[in-house]
Order: structure tokens, then C-alpha cells, then sequence
């Protein structure tokens, strides 16, 4: 199967770590994937809160970009790592395909710059891909230095599991969980799977920074060694306001967090500085 | 017994008398029940009458308190038609969207959504409450987008903190320091093929959209 892949917020900035980790995962696993050419931002959550109708246009023109450069393929599968870009474009697929009048409106203006919307596009997270289509036997087989005795909390976030509960339960979601346990390591059981971390908020105000001290302790208290993390923004969130939380709250918080990928990757053999792991702020060990 | 229970009963219904007759008057004209047809109408406003006041989303909501009114009250007051009251109060802009309201609604109300109208409604407005940065945030993301088709984080991080709270730049420098170091904030990225051609124009899918 050939996957069309959507870097988003993960070619350039904060989030560039889990492009540098996913990339290399999907090599070693033999899963072909091609760039599409010339995608925009999905618009994420702040588009939508300037002007609705405009934001699902803005997303909907990278699927239409998708149909418009694989005329041949008949399901088109795009996966988007980022969070906000999954349900920005997942998103855009429901209200085009189920909201007459947003349909409408979206797909005229897609025709006056010659682009079409058919429906043949689908919206898929990495997540789901590695556990699901690649199957976790198959992973197992690949493991070459298994992440034994690392506790791993799995934080899923809010968007891949909400509003659209497509590939898991959006409660206690399980899908990272199997593929840590599948590397060999222990995903622990937490409350916080997908409680939010503010997402955007977290830099440009300071109302969630409590948010991001109650889903760390919980972690360490349940005997986490390093956070997954599945999105950029809350990968960025957890990571980088742990000295704010030590001096406001808890002086004790120092957690690592990675991506779920270079976890992947290390387990799966990968050189550790080329998973971007020289580019986070606090590295987790490995026996 | 009876009659000490009918006297209690009795002046319980007097103390609800007198704060009856002592509340402000709402006029009728005060309610804009057009306002609350149009949101009804529109895609997400489908069960918004349905609503039951169980108050899941205030519950379940990770922001509410920091919010003037909770999700609760809003729906109700939008069911009301309390446009005014509605479009001051800075529910909106706490709001993280991360859709735990909108799953735990037990009548499906898709109550983020909502909030992203009233968002929209309160920019139209101009009633946006002082003191909350994410208009401000949500506005320069626009217009970077608009101008490159991808977002330029660092430039959108610091156009936020002057025009917000400059202090608060001072306060992540260190942290933006350190990520630069890391290359992981660049003044220098890739933007797409915005003017150029004309199949996928971004500008003209944005422009033909009217509302």
C-alpha cells in the first residue's frame, strides 16, 4: 500500500522531530510513502476561530491536491502525523461530504482553481497505520533491541480520538499502548490519556500550564520513564514548560517526552540521533 | 402539626415573591431570538434546543474555570437569546477545542463548534474581552497563512508576545533560545507556490468563498 504523506507542523519548527523520526520508522518497515506536493496548513484551530467556512476550503485544497496528483489510485490514503492536521483534514472530509451546503460552497471553490473533490481520499494517523494495516505481529518481528523495563505513559492528546473516534475509543484509547508493548516495553495504565494540553494556548497565554503539570505528575506518580506523545503541539507543551511547572507548582517535575516514532525507531534499530533525539529537551535513557 | 407546616410554606412563598418582584426586568426586545434561529440553523446548532442543563460539559471541560460563564450556561443563553451577554464573556477564547464537551453531551450537541461560531460572531462584534490573547493569535496565524500558505511559528510566537504580553517574551526567551539552538525554531521556511499558477491557487479557493 502506498501512502501519501502530509508533514504539516511536522516538516519545519517544534514539531520537526516527528518528520526526522517518522521518516526513517516507515523506511525501516518497508511502508512506501510520497509527499504530496505543494500542500498548505490544514489551519488547525486557529484558522477555524477566524473564519469557518474559509478553513474547511483551506484543508479541503490539499485533499483535492491529493485526488488531482494520483488520478490512478482508487482509495487514496493520507496520513497525517500531526494532531490538528489529522482532524483539520478529517475534518473537512465530513463536513464536504455530509453538510450539503458546506460541500457545495467548498467544492465551487475548489473548481475555480480547477481542482475537484470525488470522495476518494482517506484520512489516516500514523497510529492507527503502524497498529492496524502493518499489524502489530509484524512489528514484533521487526524489533531489534526491545525497550525492555522502560515505562512508557502513552499520551494520545484530544484530536486523534476526538470528535472522531475513527480507529479507537476515544476514553482509554489503546492503540499506542499495543505498539509500545509490541517494542517491549511497559505502556502503564493513567488517567490522562487524552486529557488536553492546551494545545496552542500553552505558549500564547498562561491558562494551561496546569493542564500540562496534571498530566505530568499523573505520569510520574503512575511510574512513567518518558511520555509518548502522538502530536507536536503536545509533544512541545509537555516538554518545554517543565521549568514554569517546577517553579509555579511542583518542583519535582522532570519527565521526559518523546514521540511515539523514536521510540519506534530506537526499538527497531535506528541510530538515536537520527530519530531527532539530540533535539529534544530531556533524553530518555534506554538498557 | 398541619398548620405549622402551612405557615413555613407560606412564607417561604412570600421570600419567592419579593425576589420575583425585585429582579430587572428583561424586555422582550433585549432577546435576540433571531440570533439563536440562525446558530440553530446552522450545521452544528442541530440538538442545541434539546439541551438538558446536565452540566457534562462544564464537568468534563478542562477550561471551564477559567471561564466567565461555563459551556452550560452559554448553551443556554444562546437557547435564550442572550446575544449580548454571549458575545462579551470570554468562554470562547479559554476554550482548547480538544472536543471532550461535544463526546460527552448525552443529546449530541457539538458544543466546540458552538464555540468556534461564537468566536466568529464575537470578532464580527467587536466585543472580543480584553485580556485574552487568542483572538490575537488566531488573527497573525491567519494572516501568515494567508501570505505563505504554511504557518512560520517563530515569527507567529514573537508578533504574539509583543502584541500580547512582552513580558511574557522575556519569560520564554530561554526556551526559545534553546529551541533555535536545536534548530527546531527557523526564521527561514518553505512556503508554496501561492501566485503562480493557477491550478490549486490558494488565493482563489480562499477568495471564492463567500460567506
Amino acid at each position: 500500500m502506498k501512502l501519501i504523506y502530509f508533514p504539516g507542523c511536522c516538516k519545519f519548527g517544534t514539531g520537526r522531530v516527528y518528520e526526522e523520526s517518522i521518516l526513517p520508522v516507515f523506511d525501516a518497515l518497508g511502508i512506501e510513502i510520497v509527499e504530496l506536493a505543494d500542500w498548505n496548513c490544514c489551519g488547525a484551530t486557529a484558522y477555524m476561530s477566524v473564519d469557518e467556512p474559509k478553513a474547511f476550503a483551506l484543508s479541503a485544497r490539499n485533499l483535492a491536491l491529493a485526488e488531482d496528483q494520483f488520478p490512478d489510485m482508487e482509495k487514496i490514503h493520507i496520513v497525517a502525523p500531526c494532531s490538528a492536521c489529522y482532524l483539520g483534514l478529517l475534518k473537512a472530509k465530513h463536513m464536504v461530504e455530509e453538510n450539503e451546503e458546506i460541500g457545495r460552497k467548498v467544492i465551487n471553490a475548489l473548481r475555480a482553481a480547477d481542482l475537484d473533490y470525488k470522495g476518494r481520499v482517506e484520512v489516516r494517523n500514523p497510529l492507527d497505520i503502524f497498529a492496524n494495516d502493518y499489524g502489530i505481529d509484524n512489528l514484533k518481528k521487526n524489533v531489534k533491541r526491545p525497550l525492555k523495563g522502560l515505562k512508557v505513559a502513552c499520551y494520545y492528546g484530544c484530536q486523534i480520538v476526538r470528535p472522531y473516534s475513527e480507529f479507537d475509543n476515544h476514553g482509554n484509547p489503546q492503540t499506542m499502548d499495543r505498539i509500545m508493548a509490541a517494542l517491549g516495553a511497559e505502556p502503564i495504565d493513567w488517567p490522562h490519556k487524552t486529557r488536553c494540553c492546551g494545545g496552542a494556548q500553552t505558549w500564547s497565554s498562561e491558562n494551561c500550564l496546569k493542564l500540562n503539570h496534571i498530566i505530568l505528575k499523573d505520569a510520574m506518580a503512575n511510574g512513567a520513564d518518558v511520555v509518548a506523545t502522538a502530536c507536536p503541539l503536545c509533544q512541545f507543551n509537555l516538554e518545554c514548560f517543565q521549568s514554569q511547572i517546577r517553579a509555579k507548582f511542583q518542583p519535582d517535575i522532570k519527565l521526559p517526552v518523546t514521540y511515539f516514532t523514536q521510540l519506534m525507531g530506537v526499538a527497531l534499530g535506528i541510530e538515536e540521533n537520527k530519530l531527532g533525539m539530540d533535539r529534544i529537551f530531556l533524553r530518555p535513557s534506554f538498557v | 402539626m398541619y398548620r405549622l407546616i402551612s405557615l413555613r410554606y407560606d412564607s417561604v412563598l412570600e421570600n419567592i415573591m419579593v425576589k420575583l418582584q425585585n429582579l430587572p426586568a428583561v424586555e422582550q426586545g433585549d432577546l435576540d431570538l433571531q440570533w439563536t434561529r440562525e446558530m440553530v440553523d446552522r450545521y452544528f446548532g442541530k440538538n442545541l434546543r434539546q439541551c438538558i442543563q446536565c452540566g457534562n460539559c462544564t464537568g468534563t471541560c478542562p477550561m471551564s474555570d477559567q471561564m466567565d460563564l461555563g459551556p452550560r450556561k452559554v448553551i443556554a443563553m444562546v437557547r435564550e437569546g442572550m446575544k449580548d451577554e454571549v458575545l462579551k464573556c470570554n468562554t470562547m477564547w479559554i476554550c482548547a477545542s480538544c472536543y471532550e464537551c461535544a463526546v460527552e453531551c448525552p443529546k449530541e450537541i457539538k458544543i466546540t463548534d458552538v464555540m468556534y461560531a461564537l468566536k466568529q460572531y464575537a470578532q464580527k462584534a467587536h466585543t472580543v474581552p480584553h485580556g485574552v490573547t487568542w483572538p490575537i493569535m488566531s488573527k497573525e496565524f491567519f494572516n501568515l497563512v494567508k501570505k505563505h500558505g504554511r504557518n512560520r511559528e517563530l515569527i507567529l510566537m514573537m508578533l504574539v508576545v509583543l502584541k500580547t504580553n512582552w513580558l511574557r517574551g522575556l519569560e520564554l526567551a530561554p526556551m526559545g533560545i534553546k529551541l533555535v539552538m536545536q534548530g527546531r525554531l527557523t526564521l527561514i521556511e518553505k512556503g508554496i507556490s501561492l501566485g503562480t499558477r493557477k491550478k490549486g491557487n490558494l488565493k482563489t479557493i480562499l477568495d471564492a468563498i463567500q460567506d
